[in-house]
C-alpha cells in the first residue's frame, strides 16, 4: 500500500510544466512550484483493494453462496425444468409394474412421494418454478419503476404534488393488501398480466416512500443547490444529478420487493385466485389443492410447494443481505 | 522497529493516566490495521493535556483508549493503559463499569448527539448522580446544582426542557455537567467546541478550566485546533500516524517546535496577524500514511523535508531538548533546514469598479405564517480583485446573505442586486445567463457539494458547457486547464469523490466554481471542514487565483485569523444586519463595534498572547424575535440602557471605508472594557 500511496509530485512537475496553462491562470508561473503544495493521492490506488476485499468478504459469506446456489437452481428449473425430472407435471406416476401411484409416501420412485391423483410433487414443484419466476420478478421491476419515478419526482418537488401524491399511499397503504388484490382480481378477472399489475400497484407506494425519502435528503446537498446555480432544470437534476445516487437504495427496494411479491403471489395461488387452469403446476395452487390432507398425515404433497416457496424468498433475501453487507463494509 | 519506548516518565500509580507503548488495531474488512504504534504519555494529577494532530492520527482512538471505550472491530494488542494505578487493560466489564462511572468521564465533540434526545435535560443529569448512588429527589437537586455549576442561567426551566430546545453550546455545558457529576479525577474531552462558535468555544473553555481547577480533575484535551491547545494546556503531545512526536510544555513546544511535523503544522496556520499579501501559509506535502502501513522508521518519513537514507531504516530516538520536551527525530538540530512558507510577490490592485453591489436587500422567511426577516437591509459591495470578509455567530445570517445573493433564496422586493451596476434578477432561475456566470459559490462541506455518482471529468465539464456553452473536446480541454490550474493531476479526473481527499475535493469544488471564469466567487467556509495544513493549500490556492485572474471573494468564515489572512475588507453580520465593516487594518486596529470587539477577543490563538475575553451573554437571538432597538442591546457589554434598547442605531462612519452601527462614540468605544468575571 505505501508505494501506492507516496506522493508522486516530483515525476509530474516536469511534463505538466510544459503543457499548456489555463487561460485563467496563464500570466504566472503556476505548475513549476509544486513541491510546496500537497498532492493527494488518497484511495486512489486502495479502490482496486477494497472492492477486491469486499468481494472476498462477499464470496466467503455463506449468505451469499446459498443464495445464489439456490436461486440458480430455481432458475435452472423454470428454464429446462424437463432436465430435472423425469416426469411431465400433467403425468400420472406408476411403479415398475405399471401400477399407478396416489399419495404414495416420498421414495425412490416419486422422491417427494405423489399427490392424490397421482401426479409426482417434485415434478409438480420443477415445474411450477416458472409461473412464480416470471410474474414475481416482472411486478416487483413495474413497482420500483413507478415508485422510483414518483419517489423522484415527489421528493424533489416537494410542494402540492408531493401533498396528494402522499396521501393517496397513505390510503392504499390502509387498505389490506391481499383485499385490494381480491377486489381488483374478481373484477378485472385473474389473468397474468392483471395478477402482474395487481401487484405492482400493491407493493408501488411503499417504493415511492422509500425513493422519495431518499430523494428529500438528497436534495438537501449541496450539490443540487449548485446545480440549481448554474441554472439546470429540474428534469436534468432528477434524473442525472440525484438519481444515481439513489440507485443503491432502488436495487435494494428491488430485492426486497422481489422476495414479497414471490410471497404474494403464491398467497393469490392458494387464494385460488390466479390462472385459470387448475391442472397447471403452481406452488400456491398446490399448496392449497393439498392442504386439507395434511390431517391425514400426508404432508408431502403440501409441504415440499411450501417450502420451495421459503426458500425462493430466503434465497433472495440472503443475497439481498449479504451484498448490502459487504458493500456498506 | 523499537518495540519499546524508553521515555522517562513518572510513577505510574500517581498518574491520572498512564499510557505505556499503546498498540492497537482496527480490523477492516477482516484484516487487523494497526492505528496506534506505541504511544506513550501520561496526565498529571491536576494536569490539562493535549494531544494535537491532524485528523486520522489517531488522537480520538488514543481518547478511547484511554477508557477503554474502543469500537467492537478495536483491539488493543500491546501495552497499558493505567489510571491512577489502575490497570484499565486487565479490568473486568463490572469494573470498568465502576472506574467510568465514578472516576472517569468523557466529553465529545457533537453535544446534540452526546444527549438522549426524548429525556428533559433534568432527569437526564440527575441519573449520572443516581448512578454513583444518590437518590432520586437528592439526584435532582444535585442536578440543579450541577447547572448551576456549568453556568446555566435558568437551571430550573433548563432542566424542564428537551435538549432539542437548547442550543449548541448550552448542551455541551449540560454535558459537561453530566461528566463532572461523579467528580472524575480524569476528564477526557474529544473535540469538545469544534462545532460551537469561537465565542460559545471560549466560554466552554473557560468553564472547563475553571472547573477543573475546582475539582482538580485532570485533563485529556483532544483537539486539532492549535489554538484551543494552546490557551487550555499544560503539555502537548503532537500525534501524527499512531505515535507522539514531540511533547512538552505547550509553550515550548509552540515557540521552539523541535519536529518536522509541529514546524509544518505551525507553519500552516496564519500566526502573528499574517496577511495574503506577505507570505504565502506553509501547506504540509503528501499525505498521513494509511491505518495499518507497515512503518519501520520515521513515521512521518514520507513528508518530511530533511528525511534522509537513517529515517527510512531506523526509528528515531527520542532526544530531549529541554526539561520535558522531548521530539521523536534523528536531526533535531537540523530543524532549520525545514523550508518555512514563500514569501508572496502581491502586485496586485483592488480595482475601483463595483463588481457585485448589494444595495438594501432583505430576506423575510414565512414561517407558519410569521415573518423572519433574515436579512434587514443589506448594503454591501465589492470591487474586482477585493476579498469581503464576512464573520459572525452561527445563525447570524451569512450564509442566507451568500445564497441570496446567488438567487438561490429570492430577495424581498425592494432591494437591488447589481452585477456592474445592473440589477440581477432574484432568483438564480430566472437570471440571464451572463449573471449566473458571473457569480459562484464554493460550499463548506465538499462531500455534499460535489455529486458522488459523477467523475470529476463529468463535474467539471457539465459547469463549463452550462457556464461558457463550450461542448464536447472544447469542454474537455477546459476541464483539463482548469484542474491543473488548481493543481489537480490529469489522472484525477477520472476519480469520483470519494476517491478523494477532502482537500483535493474542495479543489474540485472550486474548480468548479471557476469553470465559467466568474467575478465573483461566494466561498462559504470553505476550509472549516479541512486540517490546518489542507487548509493552507486551499488559502494559497484562493489567494494566488486572486492573484492571477483578479477575481472577487466573499469570504465567509468563522475563524477570524483566516479571514484576517485573506481578506481586505471585513464585514460583521449580526442577527441579520451589519454592524461593522471596514478594511482588515481598521478592523484589527479598532475601535470596534462591541460585537466585534467580542467576536475578537474569544479567538484562541497560538501565540501565546492572552487578552482579556469580553464574555458574549447569552445565545444570538432568533430573528423571528429580535430584541427592540439595537439588536445586540442584550449581549451588549458597552449598553446604555434607555437608548439601546429603545433606537435602531444609524450607520456611523468612523473613518474612511469604516462603519459601524452603534449609538456610541469613537471616543466612547476607544475605552477598554471591564472585564468582570461573571457568570451570566
Amino acid at each position: 500500500m505505501s508505494d501506492e500511496n507516496s506522493h508522486d509530485a516530483p515525476d509530474q512537475a516536469p511534463d505538466s510544466s510544459s503543457t499548456a496553462v489555463a487561460e485563467t491562470v496563464s500570466d504566472v508561473e503556476t505548475v513549476n512550484d509544486l513541491d510546496d503544495e500537497p498532492e493527494f493521492d488518497e484511495g486512489a490506488g486502495t479502490k482496486a483493494q477494497i472492492k477486491k476485499e469486499q468481494r472476498r468478504i462477499l464470496f466467503r459469506s455463506p449468505g451469499f453462496i446459498i443464495g445464489v446456489v439456490v436461486l440458480l437452481f430455481w432458475l435452472l428449473a423454470s428454464l429446462v425444468p424437463e432436465l430435472l425430472t423425469q416426469w411431465g407435471p400433467k403425468e400420472f406416476v406408476t411403479d415398475g409394474e405399471g401400477n399407478p401411484l396416489v399419495r404414495s409416501k416420498p421414495s425412490g420412485d416419486a422422491w417427494f412421494g405423489t399427490d392424490k391423483v397421482g401426479r409426482d410433487v417434485y415434478a409438480r414443484v420443477i415445474y411450477g418454478t416458472r409461473p412464480v419466476l416470471i410474474t414475481a420478478p416482472v411486478a416487483a421491476l413495474l413497482a420500483v419503476v413507478a415508485g422510483t419515478l414518483l419517489g423522484l419526482t415527489i421528493g424533489y418537488y416537494r410542494g402540492w404534488v408531493d401533498e396528494i401524491i402522499s396521501r393517496i399511499i397513505e390510503g392504499i397503504l390502509s387498505i389490506p393488501s391481499i383485499l385490494m388484490a381480491i377486489i381488483v382480481i374478481f373484477t378485472f378477472g385473474s389473468t397474468r398480466p392483471v395478477i402482474i399489475g395487481t401487484v405492482a400497484v400493491l407493493f408501488t407506494p411503499t417504493v415511492t416512500r422509500t425513493i422519495r425519502a431518499a430523494t428529500l435528503a438528497e436534495s438537501q446537498l449541496d450539490y443540487v443547490t449548485a446545480a440549481k446555480m448554474r441554472g439546470e432544470r429540474g428534469l436534468f437534476v432528477i434524473t442525472r444529478e440525484i438519481f444515481p445516487n439513489v440507485v443503491g437504495v432502488v436495487v435494494v427496494e428491488l430485492t426486497v420487493r422481489l422476495g414479497y411479491a414471490v410471497f404474494t403471489i403464491a398467497t393469490l395461488a392458494f387464494l385460488g385466485l390466479v390462472g385459470s387452469n387448475l391442472t397447471d403446476a403452481d406452488w400456491g395452487v398446490d399448496v392449497s389443492e393439498n392442504y386439507e390432507l395434511i390431517v391425514r398425515d400426508i404432508w408431502w404433497p403440501t409441504m415440499f410447494p411450501a417450502l420451495a416457496i421459503a426458500s425462493l424468498v430466503i434465497a433472495v433475501n440472503l443475497l439481498a443481505d449479504s451484498i448490502q453487507k459487504a458493500t456498506s463494509s | 522497529m523499537s518495540v519499546t519506548d524508553d521515555r522517562p516518565t513518572v510513577d505510574q500509580d500517581v498518574a491520572a493516566l498512564s499510557v505505556q507503548n499503546l498498540r492497537m488495531s482496527y480490523v477492516v474488512r477482516e484484516i487487523p490495521r494497526e492505528v496506534l504504534r506505541g504511544v506513550t504519555f501520561e496526565v498529571r494529577p491536576g494536569e490539562k493535556y493535549g494531544l494535537v494532530g491532524e485528523s486520522g492520527c489517531g488522537k480520538s482512538t488514543t481518547a478511547y483508549a484511554a477508557l477503554r471505550y474502543l469500537p467492537t472491530n478495536g483491539r488493543i494488542t500491546e501495552g497499558s493503559v493505567l489510571a491512577a494505578g489502575n490497570d484499565l487493560i486487565s479490568m473486568s466489564g463490572k469494573e470498568l463499569r465502576e472506574f467510568r462511572a465514578s472516576r472517569a468521564s468523557m466529553v465529545y465533540q457533537d453535544p446534540v448527539q452526546a444527549v438522549n434526545p426524548v429525556l428533559k435535560i433534568g432527569p437526564q443529569v440527575a441519573e449520572c448522580f443516581r448512578i454513583v448512588g444518590f437518590g432520586r429527589k437528592e439526584s435532582m437537586e444535585k442536578a440543579r446544582e450541577a447547572l448551576e455549576r456549568v453556568h446555566i442561567a435558568a437551571p430550573g426551566s433548563v432542566m424542564d426542557r428537551y435538549p432539542h430546545q437548547l442550543s449548541g453550546g448550552m448542551l455541551q455545558r449540560v454535558v459537561i455537567a453530566m461528566a463532572l457529576a461523579s467528580e472524575p479525577s480524569l476528564l477526557v474531552l474529544d473535540e469538545p467546541t469544534t462545532g460551537l462558535d469561537a465565542t460559545v468555544e471560549a466560554e466552554v473553555l473557560d468553564l472547563v478550566r475553571e472547573l477543573c481547577q475546582e475539582t482538580g480533575a485532570a485533563i485529556l484535551l483532544i483537539a486539532h485546533n492549535l489554538g484551543v491547545i494552546s490557551t487550555m494546556c499544560d503539555r502537548v503531545g503532537v500525534m501524527y500516524a499512531g505515535r507522539i512526536v514531540e511533547e512538552g510544555a505547550v509553550r515550548e513546544v509552540f515557540d521552539n517546535p523541535s519536529h518536522p511535523y509541529t514546524v509544518g503544522l505551525l507553519n500552516s496556520i496564519p500566526r502573528h496577524g499574517v496577511r495574503k499579501t506577505d507570505r504565502e501559509l506553509f501547506a504540509i506535502p503528501g499525505n498521513l500514511p494509511q491505518i495499518g502501513e507497515p512503518l519501520p522508521g520515521c513515521v512521518y518519513l514520507d513528508r518530511c523535508p530533511i528525511a534522509t537514507e537513517l529515517c527510512r531504516t531506523d526509528a528515531p530516538p527520542t532526544p530531549e531538548l529541554a526539561d520535558g520536551h522531548w521530539t521523536r527525530c534523528h536531526y533535531p538540530d537540523r530543524i532549520g533546514d525545514v523550508p518555512g512558507p514563500k514569501r508572496t510577490e502581491w502586485d496586485h490592485e483592488i480595482g475601483t469598479e463595483e463588481i457585485i453591489g448589494v444595495h438594501g436587500v432583505s430576506k423575510t422567511f414565512r414561517q407558519r405564517g410569521t415573518e423572519v426577516p433574515a436579512l434587514v437591509s443589506i448594503d454591501l459591495g465589492f470591487a474586482d480583485g477585493e476579498t469581503l470578509g464576512l464573520v459572525g455567530e452561527s445563525g447570524s445570517g451569512k450564509s442566507t446573505l451568500a445564497k441570496t445573493m446567488l438567487g438561490v433564496h429570492e430577495a424581498d422586493e425592494g432591494g437591488a442586486i447589481t452585477l456592474r451596476g445592473r440589477k440581477m434578477a432574484n432568483r438564480s432561475t430566472q437570471r440571464v445567463e451572463e449573471s449566473i456566470r458571473a457569480i459562484q459559490m464554493v460550499f463548506q462541506n465538499p462531500d455534499s457539494a460535489l455529486n458522488r455518482a459523477w467523475t470529476v471529468r463529468r463535474i467539471l465539464t457539465r459547469s463549463i458547457t452550462k457556464l461558457t456553452g463550450l461542448r464536447g473536446d472544447e469542454a474537455d480541454k477546459r476541464a483539463r486547464e482548469i484542474a491543473e490550474a488548481m493543481r489537480l493531476s490529469p489522472r484525477h479526473l477520472d476519480m469520483r469523490p470519494r476517491q478523494l481527499s477532502g482537500g483535493l475535493k474542495q479543489r474540485v469544488a472550486i474548480a468548479r466554481a471557476f469553470a465559467g471564469d466568474p467575478d465573483v466567487v461566494v466561498c462559504d467556509e470553505p476550509t472549516s471542514a479541512l486540517d490546518v495544513s489542507v487548509q493552507a493549500a486551499i488559502l494559497n490556492l484562493l489567494a494566488r487565483l486572486q492573484r492571477d485572474v483578479r477575481t472577487s471573494y466573499l469570504f465567509i468564515s468563522h475563524d477570524i485569523g483566516v479571514v484576517r489572512y485573506l481578506a481586505d475588507r471585513i464585514a460583521v453580520m449580526y442577527v441579520g444586519r451589519i454592524v461593522e465593516l471596514g478594511t482588515t487594518e481598521q478592523i484589527f486596529a479598532g475601535p470596534n463595534h462591541p460585537y466585534t470587539e467580542a467576536l475578537l477577543s474569544a479567538v484562541p490563538n497560538v501565540d501565546g498572547i492572552s487578552r482579556d475575553r469580553i464574555p458574549l451573554m447569552g445565545d444570538i437571538p432568533s430573528p423571528a424575535d429580535p430584541p427592540s432597538g439595537c439588536v445586540f442591546h442584550p449581549r451588549c457589554h458597552r449598553v446604555i440602557m434607555g437608548l439601546c434598547d429603545v433606537t435602531e442605531p444609524e450607520l456611523i462612519e468612523l473613518s474612511s471605508a469604516h462603519q459601524l452601527k452603534c449609538h456610541l462614540s469613537v471616543e466612547q468605544l476607544s475605552v477598554p472594557v471591564e472585564i468582570t468575571p461573571t457568570a451570566d
